[in-house]
C-alpha cells in the first residue's frame, strides 16, 4: 500500500509535466485501423483503407497505420493494444467481431479514443459507427427487378446478423416496389471474404436460373462468376466494374473518408464524444455507384428519382406495410421501422427464398 | 544418379538437442532476405520482434495468454500421438469444451466462483472427451480410421456452436448478433497485473506436470507406449487395447477441451465465432515438435507463443502485409520439420537404378 501511494505521488508530480508539454504541441492525430480482410480484398476493407488515406491528407494526421486479417474475437486484443502501446491515440476498429476486444482495450486506455464500425456497444472514450447501407441496397434493388427476365436473383450473403439481413431486406423491397413477381434466393456462406466459397455459392444461384446476381461478401468473387456466366450482377462495397465490364449494373458503395477525416478532426479540436453514428445517402457515407450503360433509360430516370427521395428523407426503404415471409405484418402501413428494430432485424421480407438459422 | 533417403543412425544427443535451435536460426536467416528484400532490417526486425513478445510485462503477458491454449491441446494431442492414435481433432474438441464451460456459465446459475469455475472446468472436460471419445469408439469397435473421424468432427463440432450463437444460446440483448451473453464475474478467470494474463496458464502448467508423471512414471503411461509402438505384443501382454484407445481419445480430447474452457473462462466471457484461430491444428505441429514429451509440449507452446505474439511487430512496425508475417511463421516451421525429418533421416546420392 506505501509502495502504491508512492508510485501515485510520482505519477502526479510527473504528468502535470507531460499535459503541459501535449498543449504547448498542436496536438497531432496518429490514427489506426484493424482491419478483417487484406487491403487487396477490392471489397469492405479496400472501401475502409481508401477512407484512411483520405483521413491522411488533413496536415494534422500523421501517417497511420492498418493491420490487414485480424482475426475476430479476443485474439483481436492484442493487435489493437499493439496500435496504442506504438502511440496511436485514435483507433478504429472495422468489423463487428472487434466489439468486445474494443471496449476491454478501451477500459485499459482511457486517453485514446476508439471508433468501433457495425457494433452496438460504446463507452465513454468508445463511439461506434456504421452506415444505413440499406438504402442503396434499396435502390440496387429496383435497378436488378427492373433487369431480370427469369424474376429470379441470386443474393450471395456472408452470415446471417442483422446488418445482412437488413441488406437482403432492402434489396428485395426493393426488387418488390418495381416487380412484385421476382423472387429473391438467398445462399450463406459463412464466411466474409473466401473467393472459392463466394464463387461456389455464386454458380449454385446461377445453375438455379437466377439471371441477376448480387451479394454481402468481401471479394468480387460473385462479379467473376456473374460475368463468366452472362448475367447481370450487382456489387458491393466498392464499384467493382472492372472486375466484370459486361455483367456489372451498379453497386451499393461505402465512402468511409468524410466520417474518418470528421472524427480526427473532432479528436484534435477536443470536441469528440462517444456517439452511435448511423450514416445514410444524405451524408454521402453510403453511394449507389453510377449505373452501368446495360441499364435502360428510364430505369436511370426512376433510379435517380428514388435516389432523390431517399436523400430528402421521403422514401424509407422499410415503410409499412411490410410483410414478412409467413404474411404476418412486421410493419405497419402508414409507419416505418424504428432504428432499433432495423439494428435487430432477425426476418426475411416477403419475396426472400431462405432462411435465417434460428 | 538419384538422390534417396536412407534412416540415419542414431544422432547424438548433443545434436539432437541443437537441431532445432539451428533450424530456427537457419529459417531467420532465410526469412532475412525476405525482409531485406521488403527493405526491412533483419536484425532490427528481430529485436522489434523479441521485444513485443517478451520485452514488456504487456509482451510477456500476451505470449503467455497465447501459450495456455496451445498447451492444454498440445498436450492432449501429444497423448494420443504417443500411442500412435491421430488425434486430428483437437479444434473441434476446444470448441466442444467452449461449449461445455459456456453453458454452465450461462444457465447453472452457481454464484461461487470456485464451484462456478470447477463445474465449467468439468463440463469442459467431459465434452471435449466425450466428442474425441465417438472417434476412439469406432476405432476402437470397427477399426474405423480415427483422423478422418476427428478431422470432419471439426466441422461438426464448429456448425453445432454456430448453431447455439445463432439460436438458443444467442444473446436476447444483443441485437440478434451471433453473441452469448457475456459471463458473470464468478464465472471469470482471474487476471493478474491488469493485463489479460489469466489463472489458466497455472492450470495449464499443472496439466503438464500431471500429464508428465501419468506418462513417465504410472504403468498406464508405459501401457499406452508400448499399444503405441507394438499394438499385436500389448495385446499378447494382456493390454486392453481397445479400452486403451477409447481413454487415450478421451483424455486427449478432454485436455484439448480444457483449452476451449480457458478460452471462453480466461479471455472471451462469451461463446462466439473464432473462439479458436486454430490452436488446435498448430497443436498438432507442437506434438509433433515437441516429440510428444509434456515438458517438450510447455517450452515449445511458449515458442509458438513467442513466434505468434512477435509475428504481429512485422506488421505494427514496418507495415508488411499479413501474407509476409504467413510467409514467415511458415518458413519457421517449414525448417523445424525439416530437421525432425533429417534427424532421422539423411539424403544419399546413389548411381544408377538399383532400387534399395
Amino acid at each position: 500500500m506505501k509502495k502504491f501511494a508512492l508510485l501515485m505521488l510520482a505519477l502526479m508530480l510527473i504528468l502535470p509535466q507531460f499535459a503541459t508539454t501535449a498543449e504547448a504541441n498542436e496536438k497531432k492525430i496518429k490514427a489506426g485501423f484493424i482491419y478483417v480482410g487484406p487491403v487487396g480484398d477490392a471489397g469492405w476493407t479496400y472501401a475502409h483503407d481508401e477512407g484512411r488515406k483520405g483521413m491522411e491528407a488533413l496536415p494534422f494526421v500523421e501517417p497511420s497505420t492498418f493491420i490487414e486479417s485480424v482475426p475476430e474475437g479476443a485474439e483481436s486484443a492484442r493487435v489493437i493494444t499493439g496500435l496504442v502501446r506504438k502511440g496511436h491515440n485514435l483507433v478504429f476498429t472495422t468489423s463487428f467481431g472487434y466489439m468486445d476486444a474494443t471496449l476491454d482495450v478501451a477500459r485499459r486506455n482511457k486517453d485514446v479514443v476508439f471508433m468501433h464500425c457495425s457494433g452496438y456497444k460504446a463507452a465513454e472514450n468508445v463511439g461506434n459507427y456504421f452506415g444505413r447501407m440499406y438504402e442503396p441496397r434499396y435502390l440496387s434493388g429496383i435497378v436488378a427487378g427492373k433487369m431480370t427476365k427469369a424474376n429470379i436473383i441470386g443474393y450471395i450473403a456472408a452470415f446471417p446478423i442483422p446488418e445482412v439481413i437488413r441488406g437482403i431486406n432492402a434489396f428485395t423491397l426493393g426488387v418488390r416496389s418495381v416487380n412484385p413477381k421476382a423472387e429473391v434466393r438467398v445462399v450463406w456462406t459463412q464466411t466474409w471474404f473466401d473467393p472459392g466459397v463466394e464463387r461456389d455459392a455464386a454458380d449454385s444461384l446461377l445453375d438455379v436460373g437466377s439471371d441477376v446476381l448480387t451479394m454481402h461478401q468481401d471479394a468480387p468473387a460473385t462479379l467473376q462468376a456473374a460475368e463468366a456466366r452472362g448475367a447481370y450482377v450487382i456489387g458491393y462495397n466498392t464499384d467493382m466494374r472492372s472486375f466484370a465490364p459486361n455483367a456489372f449494373l451498379t453497386a451499393p458503395v461505402w465512402n468511409w473518408g468524410p466520417l474518418y477525416a470528421k472524427t480526427a478532426q473532432q479528436v484534435k479540436d477536443g470536441t469528440w464524444k462517444s456517439e452511435s453514428i448511423w450514416w445514410g445517402m444524405k451524408e454521402d457515407l453510403v453511394q449507389l455507384a453510377p449505373l452501368s450503360d446495360k441499364v435502360p433509360a428510364e430505369v436511370k430516370a426512376l433510379v435517380s428519382e428514388k435516389t432523390a427521395a431517399v436523400k430528402s428523407g421521403k422514401l424509407h426503404p422499410f415503410a409499412g406495410p411490410i410483410k414478412d415471409q409467413s404474411g404476418k405484418i412486421q410493419v405497419a402501413a402508414g409507419s416505418v421501422a424504428a432504428d432499433g428494430d432495423l439494428l435487430g432485424m432477425n426476418y426475411f421480407v416477403e419475396g426472400v427464398r431462405g432462411t435465417i438459422p434460428k | 544418379m538419384k538422390l534417396i533417403t536412407v534412416k540415419r543412425e542414431l544422432s547424438s544427443p548433443l545434436l539432437r538437442f541443437a537441431a532445432p535451435f539451428i533450424s530456427v536460426l537457419v529459417a531467420l536467416f532465410v526469412a532475412g532476405f525476405l525482409l531485406l528484400a521488403a527493405g526491412v532490417n533483419p536484425a532490427q526486425a528481430y529485436l522489434e520482434m523479441l521485444q513485443e513478445s517478451l520485452g514488456s510485462t504487456y509482451g510477456l503477458s500476451e505470449t503467455l495468454v497465447k501459450t495456455t491454449p496451445l498447451i492444454f491441446a498440445s498436450l492432449g494431442v501429444s497423448l494420443a500421438f504417443r500411442m500412435q492414435i491421430w488425434n486430428i481433432g483437437a479444434e473441434g474438441q476446444i470448441y466442444m469444451g467452449a461449449c461445455g464451460a459456456t453453458g454452465v456459465a450461462l444457465f447453472s446459475g452457481i454464484e461461487n466462483h470456485a464451484v462456478m469455475i470447477t463445474a465449467m472446468f468439468l463440463a469442459a472436460f467431459l465434452l471435449g472427451g466425450l466428442w474425441a471419445g465417438v472417434a476412439g469408439v469406432l476405432r476402437a469397435r470397427w477399426q474405423v480410421n480415427e483422423v478422418i473421424v476427428t478431422l470432419l468432427m471439426n466441422y461438426i463440432a464448429i456448425l453445432g456452436v454456430d448453431y447455439l450463437i445463432y439460436g438458443p444460446w444467442k444473446d436476447p440483448k444483443g441485437f440478434n448478433f451471433p453473441l452469448t451473453a457475456q459471463f458473470s464475474d464468478a464465472a471469470r478467470l482471474t487476471e493478474f497485473f491488469d493485463t489479460r494474463f489469466h489463472s489458466g496458464f497455472f492450470l495449464a502448467l499443472f496439466c503438464a506436470l500431471i500429464m508428465y508423471l501419468f506418462m513417465e512414471r504410472t504403468v498406464w503411461g508405459y501401457e499406452i507406449k508400448v499399444i503405441g509402438s507394438n499394438p499385436k505384443a500389448a495385446r499378447y501382454a494382456g493390454m486392453r487395447t481397445g479400452l486403451a484407445i477409447f481413454a487415450v481419445l478421451f483424455l486427449s480430447g478432454a485436455m484439448a477441451g480444457i483449452a476451449g474452457f480457458g478460452e471462453v473462462a480466461g479471455l472471451q466471457h462469451r461463446l462466439q465465432h473464432g473462439i479458436s484461430p486454430g490452436y488446435g491444428y498448430t497443436a498438432i505441429i507442437i506434438a509433433w515438435l515437441a516429440k510428444r514429451s509434456a515438458i517438450g509440449v510447455v517450452i515449445v507452446s511458449f515458442l509458438m507463443g513467442v513466434l505468434l505474439v512477435g509475428g504481429d511487430s512485422l506488421q505494427l512496425s514496418w507495415q508488411l502485409p499479413v501474407a509476409f508475417v504467413y510467409a514467415f511463421q511458415g518458413l519457421i516451421l517449414f525448417f523445424l520439420l525439416a530437421s525432425d525429418c533429417f534427424m532421422h533421416n539423411r539424403l544419399k546420392l546413389v548411381r544408377g537404378e538399383r532400387h534399395v
